[in-house]
């Protein structure tokens, strides 16, 4: 993010104009419209922080306190009995556990056939070239909902349903397109020099895309990997669609869980136990976002700046 | 070089190709089969009835709600989320003034940028869970907790059909308005610093430099925004699945079409109705794309 960063100067003695009367009409123009853009800026932020730390602070709180009083007051006590019934009952930490093997091995999948795809494509020509990167660029114009009977069906029919097989089999089939656009423009920008060096030293074709094309496209590849976990992490569609019947409790991700928790939660009016579980699914996220949070505003936004 | 190329340009493709034709394209054009046959679930056989899923699509009074409640989505969601997020960017990466010649951001722009930007790591599905309580009907809620600090009754808000569907869009632009911020921070950060600086000893005030040079310099940024929040507005199937009652209520008054299809196929068994209304949604959005096009090529032309 190539913002302006220049140091500030301190307050106040900052304007290398001379003060007078049209300036100094100017410099107070300027501190109210600071004042205003600092009173917005604080207001959405508190309005982004506002019901997350509702929430927080809620997960301590008995009904009763919750009912009474200032959305904003502390609990009595800071007791861990929520969190118990939270990851013991309601299987927080089961439902973290099925999404982090699923979403790892499914981006894992994703990250290595599209972009074997997507260099093949890029670098070799071949009959058939255009129609199979148009196969794949067209899913992204596609609405999801046109697939889901049928897809529901053929994963059926595969006996794949509410297995964790069929649920990462079509986690990457639908990352694929905007995997394989995304790494074929960048497969193209690569120098054409170092892969001929690379092939005059004798490498094979394989030996060139893994030793010498996959770390000269490192840095596409950490953005796309980046969008894929997060995309897939926060999947509820297929997963919903996909893990359904008996026992498919056992095999739920984490954004099915947690809407099934907060289902049962309504019967049981535990609110507790269920703020419990959202602080606990959203713990590591908030974890992984302060240390690589420009890394995920880059990889997240670098479909559309593409 | 040439030893060995196409069985390995064929053991590169198999399997990505394999995995997308099977679960992507397939079922793809299966939808449109299915949409003209009665299937009603797994046990029984489809039987070929043409059109007339269409034709009953067209008189189902929940078909033409979702498609109405798609279309204030479309209107209101992209409009709020990318005036909120354009302004923030302003502010945020030039609206600090020009200081020592160069212009920067307001104090602690920084810090705002990663609070925007935080909800949008989370899953939708999460947003929707907590939500569902901060709307909750009574004072066990956020809001109407607030609103009773304040001696006002507790407003239903879900319950309520004026409002729900609005609740339900405040919290897509909760969560959307900071990826357009940091989006459009990248793009004004691309627009050449000398252009900002000319503005500035032109003379031209904090109003007139977002109008006549940020705005007209991110026409394209703006562009890929619109058609990201576009395709949002036809989607909303998981907030709403999530947070609505009834799942699309009060009586089918937050509706989209995902949760009829879903709702169609998983709960009432209808599978070739719900893929007609699949096929319903993909001529809408296909619609939606080519008029956007459209227009997006007459403002290149006008540039």
């Amino acid at each position: 993010m190539a913002r302006i960063d220049t140091p500030a100067p301190p307050r106040g003695d900052a304007p290398a104009r001379r003060p007078g009367g049209p300036a100094q009409d100017q410099r107070r123009e300027i501190g109210l419209l600071n004042g205003l853009a600092h009173i917005s800026l604080a207001i959405w932020a508190i309005i982004i922080l506002a019901p997350l730390l509702w929430m927080f602070l809620a997960s301590f709180k008995t009904n009763t306190e919750m009912y009474l009083g200032n959305p904003f007051s502390l609990p009595s006590s800071f007791s861990l009995d929520s969190y118990v019934r939270a990851w013991n009952e309601a299987h927080v930490g089961r439902y973290f556990l099925n999404s982090l093997f699923v979403v790892g091995l499914a981006t894992a999948g994703t990250m290595l056939f599209g972009s074997m795809a997507a260099y093949v494509l890029a670098r070799y020509k071949f009959i058939g070239n255009r129609v199979i990167y148009y196969l794949f660029v067209s899913g992204l114009a596609f609405p999801v909902f046109l697939a889901l009977v049928p897809l529901f069906l053929i994963v059926n029919n595969m006996g794949l349903l509410n297995t964790y097989t069929g649920l990462i089999l079509v986690y990457i089939a639908y990352s694929l397109p905007f995997t394989v656009f995304f790494l074929t423009a960048f497969f193209k920008t690569l120098p054409n020099s170092v892969a001929e060096a690379a092939v005059m030293d004798g490498a094979s074709h394989t030996r060139l895309f893994f030793q010498v094309m996959m770390p000269m496209a490192r840095p596409a590849l950490v953005s796309i990997t980046i969008f894929n976990i997060m995309g897939q992490w926060n999947q509820y569609l297929l997963p919903v669609a996909l893990m359904q019947g008996e026992n498919a409790q056992e095999h739920w991700v984490l954004t099915q869980g947690i809407a099934n928790i907060s289902v049962q939660a309504g019967y049981e009016a535990d609110w507790a136990a269920m703020f419990a579980a959202v602080v606990l699914s959203i713990l590591p996220m908030i974890v992984v976002y302060a240390f690589f949070q420009r890394q995920i505003q880059a990889g997240l936004t670098a479909g559309a700046v593409k | 070089m040439r030893h060995g190329r196409y069985p390995f340009i064929v053991g590169f493709l198999i399997v990505p190709v394999t995995i997308y034709v099977t679960f992507v394209i397939a079922p793809y054009l299966q939808a449109f089969y299915l949409a003209m046959t009665n299937w009603r679930g797994v046990s029984a056989n489809p039987k070929f009835i043409g059109l007339d899923n269409f034709q009953r699509l067209l008189q189902d009074d929940i078909f033409w709600k979702a498609i109405r409640h798609h279309g204030v989505l479309l209107l209101v969601l992209p409009l709020v989320a990318i005036a909120i997020a354009l302004v923030f960017a302003f502010l945020l990466n030039v609206g600090g003034g020009s200081r020592g010649g160069t212009l920067r951001g307001v104090w602690g722009s920084n810090f705002y940028r990663i609070v925007f930007f935080f909800p949008q790591v989370l899953a939708v599905v999460i947003i929707g869970v907590i939500f569902r309580r901060v709307y909750a009907p009574d004072e066990s809620g956020l809001l109407n907790g607030l609103l009773g600090v304040f001696g006002i009754d507790p407003i239903p808000i879900m319950a309520d059909r004026n409002i729900a569907l609005f609740a339900i869009i405040a919290v897509l632009v909760w969560q959307a308005v900071g990826f357009y911020v940091v989006l459009f921070s990248a793009g004004m950060a691309s627009v050449p610093k000398d252009i900002y600086e000319a503005a500035v000893l032109d003379g031209a005030g904090r109003a007139s430099m977002f109008f006549r040079v940020t705005l007209p310099l991110l026409r394209d940024t703006l562009q890929v925004a619109w058609v990201y929040l576009g395709i949002a507005a036809f989607d909303a199937f998981a907030i709403v699945q999530v947070l609505s009652i009834e799942q699309g209520g009060p009586d089918g008054a937050t509706t989209v079409l995902g949760m009829e299809i879903y709702r169609n196929a998983f709960s009432y068994s209808q599978m070739g109705y719900a893929s007609a209304m699949g096929v319903a949604l993909f001529f809408v959005t296909i619609t939606f794309a080519a008029l956007t096009l459209r227009v997006s090529r007459r403002e290149t032309i006008e540039l």
